[in-house]
């Protein structure tokens, strides 16, 4: 093996995105043959490296060499051309196609340019399909009518519709049953067996030991260890490579007592089919409390539904005693709560809107009489707002869409700071937020709960929930499997909470 | 693609107290670039008209017609720039200003007179827009099958109420505010009553909370909504909006023709959405101006009887109409892709 030069050999690999570096060097080797496990924390890079790989990201610097020769991958088809699919997570069907007219979406069978409907596309998926082991899968069906994981299979079938010699896989199993995740390593280890090269995408360690033969662990748009052998790496090595910090975090200290006084926040028993079940908890001023747990566990839908954006089918939130209206967003700013969702910039900004007018958007009221806004007292309270969370730059005139990432979340919590919410829901506060500036924003949300503010915190990034919150519910596939002061928790621990076993064990 | 000049903003930019410069340097840098070149088109346009038909086009009564053919369609590109803003669309405008002029203009509603002529054209109006509103607002229907839905409708409607006759007014004092003794200064009503529609619709949508919330429902509904937005109810109100402005320009169109007609307004939709987008409204929602959008009528209209004094024909009108709306798009493209 090697006399023969890898199948697929990236290097150097960076690409920056405006504020963020998301890939800063990154080395890949694949093998014919081999399934290469990719590892890694959300926002290490695994996701701009796959698009990368897929032609879908242009990368700023480095090199991609495909079977020994150099080679631009300058969008999507030229990847596919050469061979390499990528089944992303969130699928890419057509809805409203049929599954045989999805697996030839782009190259359909044509005749004197004639898009050919009927057999040879039918028998050709069917053919596909039975080599995935869902043959009952009917290629005339819509996909839209299919399951989740027959939407899966589908998109496997596109994928080797084409004569392809390396599939990234983007958490495959992450929708799947257990007999189905059986079925997909029965897959992989066939087209392993025939020569193709998959790159393995997954947040469970024991899927990676049961399938992969190397692993690559990416940290901070890093490789920080390049082909560790899958099978025999110890767990604790795995876990240190994904979680040592190259930047320390600074954190800033925590109240030496907790808080007293009544929760202001209570969550009794709520509930969301599919996504989260009897979710108990309490926040009260002046304290942080925070969800741990991957993506899929229900973290996002937790917060979006305590905020009234979903509607509950059980359970109740009340804010210093009362209940809120279940599924109204109004009612729960008005009853003070705020959220800085996950999404950013799309589901609190106004991107094309000045910083101040992002700012006074929940407090219109204030600035305005019959409907009239005052802007001069809408500036100074924006302006009050955006220097008490020190956003730079010092004019909230400008463009939300200019300020970094950092600063861009500190306009959202000057909205409700400016709104004077009572509890602070907080998303992913520090996504796509730089290393640097995330210590500022720890200290922020910190002396905001210093306060007086209530916070429920909700991250992927386990040693944000410790170093954060006073208090850590950790949660797996929508129940909380553990509860305890962050100081009595540390990283390797939430991460075995987390990640140990598949749904069924 | 970063360069340290400001981007072009609508002339509601917020200015920094810290500095006051004079007032009319004030008025340059907030007069961006995209109004500015509008006005020049229009001056272009002027200019050619000059030239051209030196007499006739620079004749009083020729100003005066094309500003109150503009009058009409300029209400109903007000309520449409209101709605485009929002991330909508009114496809119905020009079939309501149909339904409310015959509506407004029947036997009966004559018998009441001026003021129910008038009542009658702006409830019509408001009540179709009520329906719009609320089908999209709460019935979740898409905006543009909506109104689709109620241009079919409202037309049929008109039609069926003056079974395809034209209904004459015999209200004196709804014909004499057309005629030349109602001009106040040279201005006929119709226009003020445009200009006073296009200063409410500005403050409105620069200076109130109405405004900003359309703005934000617009730029992006699911942040609107989280940040506490009614977002329904905004929607219903801005349809409402619409609906009072095609009653009011049916009024107007009434004064101007005399009669009511079920073909009135037709094609007012996209002369209406036209006019906008070639005034820097985006279509996809979030930004738009009233001025720019004004502009976009009077360059329009101006257009119109340029060519029909010179005598070329209404297809000839059409085709320099779309090749100017691509101009004016492709141009916003480039002016915004370099800042």
């Amino acid at each position: 093996m090697a006399s023969e030069p890898p199948l697929l050999s990236m290097s150097g690999i960076t690409k920056s995105f405006p504020g963020v570096r998301a890939l800063d060097g990154v080395d890949l080797d694949v093998l014919a043959g081999e399934v290469h496990c990719l590892l890694g924390q959300n926002g290490a890079g695994k996701s701009t490296l796959i698009k990368v790989l897929a032609g879908a990201h242009q990368p700023d610097t480095g090199t991609i060499r495909w079977r020994g020769e150099g080679v631009t991958l300058r969008s999507p088809i030229a990847a596919m051309r050469l061979g390499i699919a990528t089944i992303y997570q969130e699928l890419d069907l057509v809805e409203h196609l049929s599954v045989a007219e999805n697996v030839h979406l782009g190259h359909e069978p044509t005749a004197a340019g004639f898009v050919v409907r009927g057999k040879a596309a039918k028998e050709s998926t069917a053919v596909l399909l039975k080599r995935l082991g869902h043959a009952e899968i009917d290629p005339a069906r819509l996909v839209g009518e299919l399951s989740a994981a027959q939407q899966q299979i589908v998109s496997m079938a596109r994928a080797l519709s084409h004569d392809v010699r390396l599939i990234v896989m983007d958490e495959p199993s992450a929708a799947l049953d257990p007999d189905e995740v059986d079925n997909l390593f029965r897959i992989v280890g066939d087209l392993t067996a025939a020569g193709v090269a998959v790159v393995y995408i997954s947040h469970r360690l024991e899927e990676i030991r049961r399938i992969g033969d190397r692993v690559t662990v990416l940290k901070d748009g890093r490789a920080v260890a390049n082909g560790l052998p899958a099978k025999s790496t110890p767990t604790r090595e795995v876990v240190a490579l994904m979680t040592g910090r190259n930047v320390e975090y600074v954190f800033p200290d925590r109240p030496v007592s907790p808080p007293p006084g009544e929760p202001v926040l209570k969550v009794q028993g709520l509930s969301r089919q599919g996504e989260f079940e009897t979710l108990d908890l309490e926040v009260r001023p002046g304290e942080i409390v925070g969800l741990a747990g991957l993506v899929g566990s229900g973290r996002s839908e937790i917060l979006e539904t305590v905020y009234g954006a979903r509607k509950p089918t059980a359970g109740q939130v009340l804010v210093d005693g009362r209940a809120l209206k279940p599924g109204s967003v109004r009612a729960a700013v008005r009853a003070g709560l705020g959220l800085a969702p996950e999404e950013r910039k799309a589901q609190a900004l106004l991107m094309l809107e000045s910083v101040t007018r992002n700012v006074s958007v929940s407090s219109m009221s204030r600035f305005s009489r019959g409907g009239w806004i005052d802007r001069g007292a809408e500036l100074g309270a924006a302006r009050a707002a955006t220097r008490e969370l020190s956003l730079r730059p010092d004019n909230p005139s400008v463009p939300v869409r200019t300020l970094s990432g950092g600063n861009q979340q500190k306009a959202v919590l000057a909205r409700w700071l400016l709104r004077g919410c009572k509890v602070l829901l907080l998303d992913e506060p520090t996504r796509g937020v730089d290393v640097g500036a995330r210590a500022e924003l720890y200290a922020v949300i910190r002396r905001l709960a210093d306060e007086g503010l209530a916070v429920l915190l909700v991250s992927s990034e386990v040693p944000e929930v410790l170093g954060l919150a006073d208090r850590v519910l950790v949660l797996r596939e929508g129940r909380v499997v553990h509860t305890a002061p962050a100081r009595q928790l540390d990283e390797h621990r939430v991460l075995d909470l987390v990640m140990e076993g598949s749904p069924a064990s | 693609m970063t360069q340290p000049v400001s981007p072009p903003r609508d002339s509601s930019t917020d200015k920094v107290p810290a500095v006051q410069p004079p007032a009319w340097r004030g008025l340059m840098a907030r007069a961006d670039v995209r109004t500015l070149s509008l006005l020049g088109v229009l001056a272009a346009l002027v200019l050619i008209g000059g030239i051209t038909k030196p007499d006739e086009f620079l004749d009083t009564r020729n100003l005066q017609l094309v500003l109150t053919q503009a009058s009409v369609i300029g209400v109903v590109t007000v309520g449409m720039t209101f709605v485009i803003v929002s991330g909508g669309i009114d496809l119905s405008v020009g079939a309501i200003v149909a339904l409310a002029s015959v509506w407004a203009t029947t036997v009966a509603t004559q018998e009441y007179g001026f003021a129910g002529i008038l009542f009658t054209a702006v409830v019509v109006g408001v009540g179709c827009g009520l329906v719009n509103g609320v089908l999209i607002a709460y019935g979740a229907m898409v905006p543009f099958i909506a109104t689709l839905a109620m241009l079919a409708s409202a037309r049929g409607l008109a039609l069926q109420i003056t079974d395809g006759k034209t209904q004459i007014v015999t209200v004196p004092s709804v014909l004499d505010l057309g005629e030349r003794d109602a001009y106040v200064l040279g201005i006929p009503p119709l226009v003020l009553v445009f200009a006073v529609v296009t200063v409410i619709g500005w403050l409105v949508l620069n200076r109130t909370t109405f405004g900003r919330r359309t703005v934000a429902v617009g730029g992006n509904p699911e942040a609107a909504r989280l940040a506490g937005i009614d977002v329904r109810r905004q929607r219903l109100y801005l349809y409402l909006l619409s609906g009072l402005c095609c009653g009011i320009a049916a009024f107007l169109l009434i004064v101007l023709s005399g009669s009511g007609q079920n073909t009135n307004g037709n094609l007012y939709e996209l002369d209406a959405i036209a006019a906008a987008i070639i005034g820097g409204t985006l279509l996809t929602g979030g930004r738009g101006t009233i001025t720019g959008s004004v502009l976009g009528v009077l360059i329009f209209t101006t257009i119109t009887n340029i060519f029909a004094l010179n005598n070329l024909q209404s297809d000839v009108q059409q085709i320099a109409k779309g090749a100017i709306i691509v101009a004016a798009v492709l141009v916003q493209r480039r002016t915004a892709s370099t800042t």
